[in-house]
């Protein structure tokens, strides 16, 4: 307490001096976000309140892209929808998965261990691979899982899996599920082997018997901060689904069954509309939900080991 | 007394008698399901590779198979001769595609790794006014739609004068939110103890950052240095690199892989090639995060 009412006694000169090393260190860095991230995100809060064809010199709309897209989009309605199920479903789902597998992996020992990070990885690091899915799910009888299907008399003629409505959006999930141990699974990997060796040891004394409860009372706690990490970028990928459903969807999809908030947001925002800041306020509102998403995960995740 | 006397002598130095260090909590029955299940997901997820390499060694009449075989049935190096050739037809020398990777993807990663480090240490470790504030908007930025933020940041490049050059794609790289909050998270878990007894002995926080901080955070930075790789070899550099003889490897390759079915086998040892150097790139950082974990000395 003490130390805190020094500190307010302080001139600015004295404090900066004392601190000086703290804000030499993050200088560069911040000075670098600040130009390239912070100053384009709130110039992109402000062009959300005006049209800006990205030709002309934005003019000022006041609200009216949100009243527009809240009262009159109903394709928006849909994307968000779809995206609430998509994130709702692949976010904890590939959470808890990017974990086990990151956990599972940690059991094994040099070379094996090498290998098997690199095949569960694999999907995120081999460029486009969900590709190899249009192969898979191609909809005549030679799309292998038509064929497979086929075979064994599951069906009896092949499935549209991209063309159906009902399908499109449970496919997506799949596949999203595959390419899912990305970011997070190799921080939780990276993570697990900072755990320190001897508090399994003193945790087998206190009566930890098997290796679910050191999971729960003594892995988990100890690596709380990747836990918050992967939480974040868990939200940030899941709410942000849109190059799968571009690529094996198709744009548009069919009557748009498999349309997120992001690929609504790329027709206005790149490419086909050119209505920028139409496509500031989408992002904005998908922003308010990912940061309200993460208040209440970060919560969550307080609990862990208690 | 009588155990002490029946154990081993011990010898010396790399011939110490063979002991299998066995984990606590484990059990046989454990260990071989969980094995099964990893065997079982692994062909699952290993499934593009298998692709890619398949691929790249099919000759054309197999890429056009139809149905199209995972498996290639007689391998040929074909594809690649056919690359090499094209690339050798390019009128921008192919070395300086790749030197201007070198340039983008290296002084991006290293400049991310070693800013987001420095800047990570001080809001991990360090009480000072705004740390709030700062690490907030760090989380906060990486929700925001990269695809807004576009325009805003074209201009900024442009205004700044490093339109058309490298620092156009460095720059922005080396100040990503996610490689910062990564590596606080992993500083976080650093003992106190150990930074107030350097402080003790006399050592300044650069000192400390980068003796004993960067050196017990191994694992995150190598991990954070595969992210970024990643990102910057994939990046094509089309948004700022008007130039050609700036642009990077992958603009080229992709380039060449665009050329349609005539090249449908070169794009197949491009979609190879594009795949197996973030790969080796993984694979090396992975080995030295392993040898770190034989190594950390991480106590309270």
């Amino acid at each position: 307490m003490d130390k805190r009412k020094d500190e307010f006694k302080l001139t600015f000169k004295q404090y900066m001096s004392r601190h000086k090393a703290s804000y030499i260190l993050l200088a560069p860095f911040f000075i670098l976000f600040f130009l390239f991230t912070i100053l384009p995100v709130l110039a992109s809060l402000t062009l959300s309140l005006t049209y800006f064809n990205v030709l002309e010199f934005p003019t000022w709309v006041g609200w009216s892209n949100y009243t527009r897209l809240i009262l009159e989009d109903d394709l928006f309605m849909l994307a968000l929808r779809n995206t609430l199920i998509f994130a709702i479903v692949t976010g904890p789902v590939s959470y808890v998965l990017c974990l086990l597998f990151a956990w599972i992996i940690n059991e094994f020992k040099g070379k094996t261990r090498a290998f098997l990070t690199l095949v569960f990885y694999a999907p995120s690091i081999s460029g486009q691979a969900y590709l190899i899915w249009n192969i898979i799910l191609s909809g005549d009888r030679y799309g292998y899982l038509n064929g497979f299907l086929m075979n064994f008399g599951f069906v009896q003629e092949p499935v549209l899996w991209m063309k159906w409505e009902r399908y499109i959006l449970p496919v997506l999930i799949v596949v999203q599920l595959w390419m899912s141990l990305g970011t997070g699974f190799l921080a939780f990997i990276a993570g697990l082997q900072t755990v320190d060796r001897s508090l399994y040891e003193a945790a087998a004394l206190d009566g930890v018997k098997n290796r679910w409860q050191e999971l729960w009372f003594v892995t988990l706690p100890a690596m709380k901060p990747q836990l918050m990490f992967g939480a974040v970028m868990q939200i940030t990928q899941s709410f942000a689904i849109a190059d799968i459903s571009l690529q094996l969807a198709g744009n548009p999809s069919v009557n748009y069954a498999g349309s997120t908030i992001v690929t609504h947001l790329l027709d206005y925002g790149s490419g086909v509309r050119f209505d920028m800041g139409y496509a500031a306020a989408i992002a904005t509102i998908l922003f308010c939900m990912m940061v309200g998403t993460n208040k209440a995960v970060q919560a969550l995740l307080k609990r862990i080991g208690k | 007394m009588k155990s002490a006397l029946k154990e081993k002598p011990r010898r010396i130095g790399k011939f110490r008698p063979f002991r299998r260090e066995r984990k606590i909590n484990r059990s046989a029955a454990g260990n071989g399901l969980l094995f099964a299940l990893m065997a079982i997901c692994g062909v699952f997820m290993a499934m593009p590779l298998v692709m890619i390499v398949n691929n790249a060694l099919k000759p054309l009449d197999e890429i056009f198979q139809f149905p199209p075989r995972i498996f290639v049935r007689y391998p040929t190096l074909e594809n690649f001769t056919d690359l090499f050739v094209l690339m050798s037809d390019s009128w921008v020398p192919f070395s300086r595609y790749i030197l201007n990777t070198v340039i983008i993807t290296g002084c991006g990663t290293v400049g991310h790794v070693i800013f987001a480090s420095m800047a990570a240490y001080p809001l991990a470790k360090h009480e000072f006014k705004g740390k709030n504030v700062m690490f907030s908007l760090v989380i906060l930025s990486m929700m925001f739609s990269w695809t807004v933020t576009q325009v805003p940041n074209y201009l900024i490049i442009t205004a700044l004068g490093i339109n058309n050059t490298h620092l156009a794609l460095i720059l922005p790289a080396c100040a990503f939110g996610m490689g910062l909050y990564l590596m606080k998270q992993f500083m976080e878990q650093i003992p106190n103890s150990i930074i107030e007894s350097a402080r003790l002995d006399g050592a300044s926080e650069f000192r400390i950052f980068w003796q004993i901080i960067m050196p017990n955070v191994k694992p995150a930075w190598l991990t954070l240095a595969i992210f970024q790789f990643q990102q910057m070899w994939v990046n094509t550099g089309h948004l700022f690199l008007r130039s050609e003889e700036l642009r990077p490897l992958q603009h080229a390759l992709q380039f060449i892989a665009q050329g349609g079915v005539q090249r449908a086998g070169a794009a197949a040892a491009v979609a190879f090639i594009i795949a197996a150097i973030p790969i080796t790139f993984f694979l090396i950082c992975q080995s030295y995060i392993l040898e770190t974990m034989t190594t950390s000395g991480m106590k309270d």
